[in-house]
């Protein structure tokens, strides 16, 4: 009876183990890179929304505070996105015959809500408040970036738990006085700690560590329950 | 190598056949389980077309109140007292520093982009074609009594929209109240002043004009 293998076999499927180690790794690689990437993450990403609204033009431009518009971000955990009536406090008066924004006045002749496209969305499992993280002094710019510079919103961060949970370890760099927080501008970088300087001398991180009563709050059960 | 019948090798390259077929379809039930991502409950403003407007936060059914929302005798709610509007602060509220730094900030975010932020009526929006608001510095709203400016805020005045749904009650107080200061700001009588404070204005004739500090 013939062999059903010749004897290159051998070398081949040697060369093939010793390779395969290199594809696993290759397709472990790749699907790595994909679930980082901006298609997954949407880091970085413009949603299309039904009205071309800019927090370029309203926030840098025309000054808006944060609060005029997402008014519950600091008594509750939803941000909250404006009715349309916020808009038109304004619109009513100018920009009556904007064509980009024919879809607000229809929204409020007719009363239907304007359908955003939601850009940031965490899992139902997982639990987030924005009245705890500004009541701390952590600035909308450490999560949503330069949203003064957004003419449309995308995410700046991934919204990873291994994002939440490396802020949460360690918290200082983050931290901002309260009347900041709604402020885009970066912090200027605290004074480096000096090498000799005595246990306990005073940095403005720190201080304001204490002043906000922040602990790190890394228990599973503080984000899922 | 040991011989092998034919049928057992068929075999096994068919088992080999089927591998990475399987090895597939595992790899597509990875990632596939987002019952839990999406439960079925409601976040605020989420889609839902368990109604016809797809709205899962209703809005209120006409002619509903909020309990406790309208009481025509409080003074708190309506800024009148007997139909008159009052020109004191309701006796819930305490006027303190904490009031009028809370009535600043307050007023810098809702009623600074047309108002300016020292209430002249010259803001970002009104210089880009917004009705201008008349100055807080007149004679008339000098003397209107301070339950003028909650009103205002409330119901909204002319083409002035109402803010009760943005700010609530407390706040719109709270920015009465520094509307009050921003006018004494302006409009300060050298009566007003203590006695030391007097005698330092009269020494330092240059200082008289100090720049008011940025906010
Ligand atoms: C004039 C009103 C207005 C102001 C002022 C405003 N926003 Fe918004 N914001 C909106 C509207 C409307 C949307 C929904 C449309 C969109 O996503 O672009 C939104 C969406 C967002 C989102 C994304 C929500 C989502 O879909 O996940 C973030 C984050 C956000 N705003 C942050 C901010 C921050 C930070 C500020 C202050 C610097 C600010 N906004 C000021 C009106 C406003
Ligand atoms: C405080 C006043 C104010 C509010 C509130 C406001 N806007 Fe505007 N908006 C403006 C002004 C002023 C401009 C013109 C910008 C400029 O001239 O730089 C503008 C411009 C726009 C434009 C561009 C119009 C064009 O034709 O280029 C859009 C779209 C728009 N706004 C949408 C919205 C939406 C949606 C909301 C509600 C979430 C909103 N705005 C709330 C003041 C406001
Ligand atoms: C610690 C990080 C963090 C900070 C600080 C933060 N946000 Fe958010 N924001 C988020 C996350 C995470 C979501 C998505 C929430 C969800 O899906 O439930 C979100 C969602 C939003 C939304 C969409 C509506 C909502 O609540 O889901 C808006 C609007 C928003 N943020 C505005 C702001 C503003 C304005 C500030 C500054 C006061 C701010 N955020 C500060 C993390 C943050
Ligand atoms: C930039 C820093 C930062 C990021 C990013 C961040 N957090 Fe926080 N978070 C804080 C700080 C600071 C506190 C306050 C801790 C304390 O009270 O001592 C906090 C508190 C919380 C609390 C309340 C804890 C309590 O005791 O009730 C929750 C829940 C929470 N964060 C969830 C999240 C989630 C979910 C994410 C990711 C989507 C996230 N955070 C991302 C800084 C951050
Ligand atoms: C600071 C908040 C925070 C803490 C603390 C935290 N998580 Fe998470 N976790 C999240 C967020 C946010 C997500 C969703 C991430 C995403 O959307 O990919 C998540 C996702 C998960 C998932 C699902 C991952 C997936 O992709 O399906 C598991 C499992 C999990 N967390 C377990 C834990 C465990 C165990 C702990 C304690 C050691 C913990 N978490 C602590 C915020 C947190
Ligand atoms: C969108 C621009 C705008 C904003 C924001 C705004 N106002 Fe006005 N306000 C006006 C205009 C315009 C008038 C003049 C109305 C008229 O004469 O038709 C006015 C008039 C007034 C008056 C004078 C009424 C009188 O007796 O003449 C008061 C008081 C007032 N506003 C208070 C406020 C307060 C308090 C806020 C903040 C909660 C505020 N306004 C926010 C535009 C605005």
């Amino acid at each position: 009876m013939p062999q059903i293998f010749h004897p290159s076999m051998n070398t081949i499927s040697r060369a093939s183990i010793f390779g395969a180690a290199f594809i696993l790794a290759g397709v472990g690689g790749f699907i790595w890179l994909i679930f980082r990437s901006s298609y997954t993450t949407q880091v970085g990403v413009v949603r299309p929304q039904p009205v071309e609204f800019s927090h370029e033009h309203h926030v840098s431009g025309l000054g808006i505070d944060c609060r005029y518009c997402h008014t519950s971000v600091e008594t509750s955990s939803f941000a909250g996105i404006p009715p349309t009536a916020t808009c038109m406090t304004c619109h009513s008066q100018i920009w009556t015959d904007s064509p980009k924004l024919e879809v607000v006045r229809a929204s409020y002749r007719t009363g239907e809500s304007i359908p955003w496209t939601r850009v940031h969305d965490l899992p139902d499992f997982a639990y987030f408040d924005h009245s705890i993280h500004v009541a701390k002094g952590v600035g909308c710019v450490s999560c949503h970036g330069r949203v003064d510079e957004m003419p449309l919103m995308w995410r700046a961060k991934t919204l990873h738990m291994e994002w939440c949970v490396d802020c949460h370890r360690n918290p200082e760099p983050h931290i901002r006085p309260r009347d900041k927080v709604f402020s885009m501008e970066p912090l200027p970088a605290p004074p480096a700690p000096e090498r000799d300087a005595e246990p306990g001398a005073s940095n403005v991180a720190i201080d304001l560590m204490q002043a906000h009563q922040i602990a790190s709050e890394t228990n599973c059960s503080v984000c899922h329950h | 190598m040991p011989s092998r019948s034919p049928q057992s090798a068929r075999r096994s390259a068919r088992t080999l056949a089927v591998l990475p077929p399987a090895a597939l379809a595992l790899l597509a039930l990875v990632g596939c389980h987002r019952d839990m991502y999406d439960q079925p409950r409601l976040e605020p403003l989420e889609k839902n077309a368990f109604f016809d407007d797809g709205r899962s936060s209703r809005p209120l059914v006409e002619g509903v109140v909020e309990y406790g929302a309208i009481s025509p005798d409080s003074v708190i709610l309506t800024g009148k007292v007997n139909g008159q509007l009052t020109d004191e602060l309701p006796p819930e509220l305490k006027l303190d520093a904490v009031l009028l730094k809370r009535g600043e900030q307050r007023f810098n975010i809702f009623c600074s982009n047309c108002h300016g932020r020292s209430g002249d009526g010259d803001g970002m929006i009104v210089l880009r074609g917004y009705r201008k608001p008349p100055t807080y510095h007149s004679e008339r709203l000098r003397g209107t009594p301070i339950g003028h400016f909650f009103d205002v805020a409330t119901n909204g005045f002319g083409v002035m929209p109402s803010y009760a749904s943005q700010i609530p009650v407390d706040d719109r107080w709270a920015i009465a109240a520094y509307i009050r200061a921003l006018q004494l700001t302006q409009y300060a009588k050298v009566d007003d002043l203590s006695d030391a404070e007097r005698q330092q204005l009269e020494t330092q004739p240059t200082a008289a004009t100090p720049t008011p500090s940025a906010p």
